[in-house]
């Protein structure tokens, strides 16, 4: 199969939907003229025009909002954060407006509409440029969420994600667009609350989603070298989740631990470790432990930023007190 | 203390009075619009007598004194065009056409109300009437309106958005992002201040140096007042709008200087801590909109009092009636609890995470 970046993904999701669909419409910061900031939208001005890749204002509440209000009247907008940090100026959209309306009216309105742009932590942004935002979004019923680690899942997840009915997150990862990878030309969906077992292994089970995926695969190595084979599965989709997939592997390894880039506070993992222990309880040999950013805003300087980021050492650790080896 | 309502239309210079009487309108849609008022009227007086009995719950934000913001500004739309308002949103909802008892039955949290009973008093909605809700957080509306006016003018639809925001939105952020997207792409929406000078019980004056007739300069976002409790001048005013709007010119900005009759909420007095028993009092002599028109045609030679009481038996009829429906209308069938919060369609995976998807809800 060919084999194209992250970026060149989503862009061919965004693409192919836009000429499936002429309700669907890109606004942003920087999507037009630029190409995006990240490149994303990179031709597709020139190739829709500006009735149909709009470059905004940097009013992330504002044209989130335009994004919601076009929807209640039936289009399918795609707004791009340039990053998820800006995007809390327009948490107020999200998950007062596009998560509630269908439920507040009782049905009366659909809000079809994607969220996207790059969460977490690239490299020296610091504090404010450096944050997971995923727990903000899943939080909210009404809001569903999808992370995509490779580019075959940048596209089909996206594709998805447009053809919803809901509103719905997609959050990359700026770490993850220039990453190469098989992806099928054409039409190529990844349907929402799918996870994707990335790795087997009978011994311990690392969950996780978004960027790393790659990092527990690096862990995953790390340990195949130390005899203990790890099953990897990348969740893909966070709302909705794929439980049976996450049962599955803690029935069958009766281990697991949860990486993420986010804090660990009311984290992905903490849910996570929350629905391993009331459902397979009886399954567990150890504690669900996490592997999360340190608890603090993001440093700037290069080694403690290091020090900050959950690292594969850090899940072999992690592996290994779960199987009561160290 | 706030300015009185013929101050600030000095101020701003509202147009001079018509030559005729009404403004050049068919008696006959003037006397429509006093009705639409006294229903209006009657509603609220309903609705605030369920809520001293606590058939009503939660927040209830009366519309009583602003009635002509609501029927002269509505009434000139087409069926096809958008209202989009805030919290105090029933009569709006009257006046675009949702019924007085699916009003009525939201209000008393009940299946037959017009948002199911999941809404209540602040998210009425209308989807079928081109009512798009009311919005419960100070200016977030704004924002939407400007995404209804992208999308018909993204379907080049000849329809347009009518946004209503209290006069305390005008210092939301949210605001100023939506004036200045609004002008950037020439959307046809009428941004509406129904400017009753307080933002709950805080005076406008206490929270902005400028006078609103300075908000909407800064987008190029031109700007207008009327003298909302004159449903005859409100009614024209924004049907020469309307037409602006229309025809492509871009967004308005519009200051409809009204006064609310009651408290901020059913919680809040009428006056007190932050006005006066005697405002409010001279307010509800000398301002009130029904009253005022009645007096009008009266003057034209166009109702009696035998008609003005015609016209309030029927208006507390339909009140009555719409009252009747509430307290018969079934409560929301608990299964309804999970309806409704995504599309009915979930192929994979868990979308909830209260033991609902393990059958245990």
């Amino acid at each position: 199969m060919r084999e194209i970046t992250y970026r060149e993904a989503l862009n061919e999701a965004l693409a192919e939907e836009m000429e499936r669909d002429d309700s669907v419409f890109l606004m942003g910061e920087e999507v037009g003229e630029y190409d995006g900031a990240y490149k994303v939208s990179k031709g597709l001005l020139d190739r829709f025009g500006e009735g149909r890749v709009v470059d905004s204002p940097i009013s992330e509440l504002g044209f989130a909002g335009l994004g919601v209000g076009a929807a209640m009247v039936g289009l399918r907008p795609i707004i791009e954060f340039m990053t998820f940090n800006f995007s809390i100026l327009a948490l107020d959209a999200v998950l007062n407006s596009a998560a509630k309306m269908r439920y507040m009216s009782s049905g009366q309105y659909e809000i079809p509409m994607v969220f996207r742009g790059p969460t977490g932590a690239a490299l020296q942004l610091s504090a404010q440029h450096s944050q997971a935002c995923e727990t903000w979004y899943v939080h909210a019923p009404g809001v569903k969420l999808v992370v995509p680690a490779t580019p075959a899942d940048a596209k089909g997840l996206l594709k998805s994600a447009i053809r919803d009915p809901d509103p719905v997150v997609v959050m990359e990862g700026e770490l993850l667009y220039n990453l190469r990878g098989p992806v099928p030309a054409g039409e190529h969906v990844v349907p929402l609350g799918l996870a994707d077992l990335k790795r087997e292994g009978d011994d311990v089970s690392i969950i996780t989603h978004g960027k790393m995926v790659h990092v527990a695969l690096q862990a995953a190595a790390r340990l195949a070298k130390d005899g203990i084979e790890a099953d990897v599965l990348d969740l893909r989709s966070l709302r909705p989740l794929d439980a049976d997939a996450i049962l599955d592997t803690v029935r069958k390894t009766n281990r697991a631990v949860y990486v993420e880039e986010g804090w660990a506070y009311v984290g992905i993992g903490a849910q996570i470790a929350a629905l391993i222990q009331e459902e397979a309880f009886d399954h567990l040999d150890a504690p669900v432990l996490r592997v999360t950013q340190a608890d603090v805003p993001m440093p700037y300087a290069k080694n403690l930023e290091q020090l900050a980021k959950p690292r594969a050492s850090q899940v072999v650790e992690a592996c290994k007190r779960v199987l009561y080896l160290n | 203390m706030a300015e009185t309502m013929a101050d600030r239309s000095e101020m701003k210079g509202t147009a001079p009075a018509a030559p005729d009487e009404l403004a050049g309108l068919e008696p006959d849609l003037v006397l429509g619009l006093l009705q639409d008022m006294l229903v209006y009227r009657r509603f609220e007086e309903k609705a605030e007598e369920a809520y001293a009995i606590g058939k009503i719950g939660g927040f209830c934000h009366l519309h009583i004194g602003q009635e002509a913001a609501a029927a002269g500004s509505i009434g000139p739309l087409r069926d096809e065009d958008y209202v989009i308002t805030a919290y105090r949103d029933h009569t709006q909802a009257l006046a675009k056409g949702v019924s007085p008892n699916a009003v009525m039955a939201e209000l008393y949290g009940r299946s037959g109300g017009a948002s199911g009973g999941k809404g209540g008093s602040m998210h009425i909605f209308g989807a079928g009437h081109g009512f798009m809700g009311g919005h419960g957080i100070v200016g977030q509306q704004a924002a939407l309106a400007t995404g209804i006016g992208w999308a018909i003018k993204y379907r080049e639809q000849d329809r347009l958005c009518l946004c209503f925001i209290g006069d305390a939105a005008v210092n939301q952020g949210v605001f100023h992002e939506s004036l200045n997207m609004a002008a950037i792409w020439k959307l046809p929406v009428i941004f509406a201040v129904e400017n009753n000078a307080y933002g709950m019980g805080t005076a406008f004056s206490r929270v902005s140096t400028t006078d609103m007739s300075t908000k909407a300069v800064p987008h190029g976002v031109p700007d207008s007042a009327v003298d909302g409790q004159d449903v005859v001048a409100t009614y024209t005013h924004f049907r020469n709008l309307a037409a602006e709007v229309r025809s492509g010119g871009g967004p308005r900005f519009v200051d409809v200087q009204t006064y609310r009759f009651k408290g901020h909420s059913m919680s809040d007095p009428v006056s007190g801590t932050y006005r006066s028993k005697e405002e409010v009092e001279g307010k509800v002599t000398q301002s009130d909109p029904i009253r005022l028109l009645a007096d009008r045609l009266r003057a034209a030679g166009l109702l009696d009092q035998q008609r003005l009481e015609a016209m309030d038996v029927e208006a507390r009829r339909i009140s009555a009636e719409a009252a009747d429906f509430a307290e018969a209308s079934p409560v929301p069938d608990p299964r309804a609890l999970y309806d409704h919060v995504y599309a009915e369609i979930n192929e994979h995976g868990r979308l909830f995470f209260d033991g609902r998807d393990r059958g245990e809800k």
